[in-house]
């Protein structure tokens, strides 16, 4: 017996399924952690007819190739149920090699691929956050030639021939960077999420020719935004290292 | 995100002829340009990468010109431009306008000649499902009819109310700064003031540049009174925000009576706004409230306030009041 499509809702980070058309149809865990589809496969997303009749099998299974596709690193059109066009490619992957802490990484990368989906879904590489997408969060910050760069905000292709360091390569062996040590001792941080972007973004700041307050640290650090409200122990590590007192305490 | 073709410049010469493509577009830093192409708003076919000219120092560092101005190369970055000395001692308007915006990622990034080439901040330019004459020409304004906070009240049309969201725009156009662009006919000089378009009945159209004309450098006139020179940038939160209003001045001031003035405002207009009837209502006059509360008068007379931004009528002149307390005390 056919049942209506379920509903799919793009989140910030994922589509997740809203609503499904079966009352009966109750999925384990599993089921639904293969049905969440990342936000960047949009186009293998919009491949899913989002109106018109499937059976609760039919979608299953499609949405479990779907992510099977993508756990291989295979495109959409791997998949066999999709109905839309496939979006026009001109441009096939090709490698790029990124320079990263320290190591060549080649990668066969589409030119419209950002550092940010390089690092984490082509390099391994996911200490690197990603936050809103747009360069408002900052929680993707890494550097480039040892300046802090938004890696949401540049393709991959663009960085070639670039030193590219990310929060994995920002400790020297066992030896943190003194600004690693510094949000562990005041406590810079909640959740976590943003705390590779405020760390890697801290470690330029200490180089950057900000006065000496406070207040010159937070407009420093403005482009990267803490949801979990941990400012005031960021304000304080980031003024341990670079040799003055903060009135921060953390909370 | 559509696909598109990837091309490196390898010359100026080389990113002019590629750009001169349909659907091709320069990028630099990629701060306006990436995003927008997230958002299916810009979907150029061809990209032009011309972050390796930044070898050629003319393009990328700030200079000492002949005539005792500077030039800033269209791939310096917003940051080393702001923290330049010359910059900073010689126009701390241009400096500050540069600090001000945006994050210290974002100033590691972005190049002068992308800044000014920014697109609108609207709410409705930037969502595809919302109808936008500047997006898709003849489309309508849903500002108009819609949320209109944070839109323009100087130089608006019937068919768009978009602010120019640059703030060292600003700052240039109060310094009659000029663009240099070269293109396959040569090089020309693009006074500031003309760079930018008034929307009128085309607000798609918004700057002066020809297809496959490229902005080589920026170029500010030796001035000496753009030592006592300031932005000052009023939005939502302290840092990290576009401007609700801004103010770009610079005063040659002597024993308390203005010689002359400089005026221009931001986050009000739908160019960055030159107000030479502030500077009017200023030369000549003592510096004192009563000259600047005429001038912010004159600098907004023609304002066309919409449902939700009538307070931008008054934040803008006390902006602009505060600014020149400031410039000249």
């Amino acid at each position: 017996m056919p049942t209506p499509l379920s509903t799919l809702g793009i989140g910030a980070e994922a589509p997740v399924i809203l609503m499904t058309g079966s009352s009966h149809w109750d999925p384990t865990r599993d089921e639904v952690a293969k049905l969440i589809i990342r936000w960047r496969y949009v186009s293998e997303v919009d491949a899913l007819p989002t109106t018109g009749t499937w059976s609760r099998r039919e979608f299953i299974q499609a949405a479990i190739t779907f992510a099977a596709a993508i756990a291989f690193g295979r495109a959409a059109h791997a998949a066999p149920n999709a109905r839309a066009p496939e979006p026009p490619s001109m441009t096939a992957p090709a490698t790029v090699t990124l320079h990263v802490n320290g190591r060549d990484l080649p990668l066969q990368l589409e030119p419209r691929v950002t550092l940010l989906d390089a690092l984490r879904n082509y390099a391994g590489l996911t200490g690197t956050k990603k936050g809103c997408d747009h360069g408002q969060c900052g929680a993707c910050t890494v550097h480039v030639d040892g300046r802090r760069v938004l890696s949401c905000m540049t393709f991959a292709v663009m960085q070639q021939g670039h030193d590219i360091t990310t929060i994995e390569g920002l400790a020297n062996g066992d030896a943190l960077h003194p600004v690693q040590q510094a949000f562990i001792t005041h406590d810079g941080f909640q959740c976590g999420y943003c705390t590779s972007g405020q760390i890697m973004s801290a470690a330029a700041v200490i180089k950057e020719p900000w006065g000496s307050n406070d207040s010159d640290v937070r407009e420093a650090m403005s482009g990267n935004i803490c949801r979990c409200g941990a400012y005031p122990g960021i304000v304080s590590a980031v003024q341990s290292v670079r040799g003055n007192n903060s009135s921060s305490t953390p909370g | 995100m559509i696909d598109f073709d990837y091309h490196r410049a390898t010359s100026l010469d080389d990113a002019i002829q590629s750009a001169e493509k349909t659907s091709a577009k320069f990028i630099a830093g990629g701060t306006t340009l990436v995003d927008l192409m997230k958002l299916d708003v810009e979907r150029p076919e061809h990209l032009v990468d011309i972050n390796s000219l930044a070898k050629d120092s003319n393009l990328s560092s700030v200079s000492q010109l002949p005539n005792g101005g500077l030039r800033l190369g269209a791939l310096a970055h917003m940051s080393d431009v702001a923290w330049d000395p010359r910059v900073r001692d010689g126009y701390p308007v241009v400096s500050q306008s540069l600090l001000l915006a945006a994050s210290g990622q974002l100033r590691n990034m972005a190049t002068m000649g992308g800044n000014i080439m920014q697109r609108t901040r609207c709410w409705y330019f930037r969502d595809t499902a919302m109808p936008c004459n500047k997006r898709e020409p003849g489309s309508g304004c849903s500002a108009l009819i819609g949320i209109s906070r944070i839109h323009a009240v100087l130089g608006t049309s019937d068919k768009c109310i978009a602010t120019h969201p640059s703030d060292l725009a600003v700052a240039l156009v109060a310094l009659d700064a000029n663009v240099i662009a070269r293109g396959s006919a040569g090089e020309r000089v693009i006074p500031i003031r003309d760079f930018h378009l008034l929307p009128e009945q085309h607000p798609e159209r918004e700057h002066a540049l020809k297809p496959g004309e490229i902005i080589t450098a920026i170029d500010l006139p030796a001035l000496s009174f753009a030592t006592r020179s300031l932005y000052l940038k009023v939005r939502d939160r302290a840092s990290f925000a576009f401007a609700l209003a801004s103010a770009a001045v610079a005063v040659d001031l002597q024993a308390g009576v203005i010689r002359a003035a400089r005026v221009a405002l931001g986050g009000v207009g739908t160019k960055p706004w030159r107000s030479t009837e502030a500077e009017r209502a200023l030369v000549g006059r003592k510096a004192n409230a009563a000259t600047f509360r005429a001038a912010a008068d004159a600098a907004l007379a023609g304002a066309k306030p919409q449902k939700d931004n009538a307070f931008k009528v008054i934040l803008a002149k006390r902006t602009l009041e505060r600014a020149l307390t400031e410039v000249t005390s």
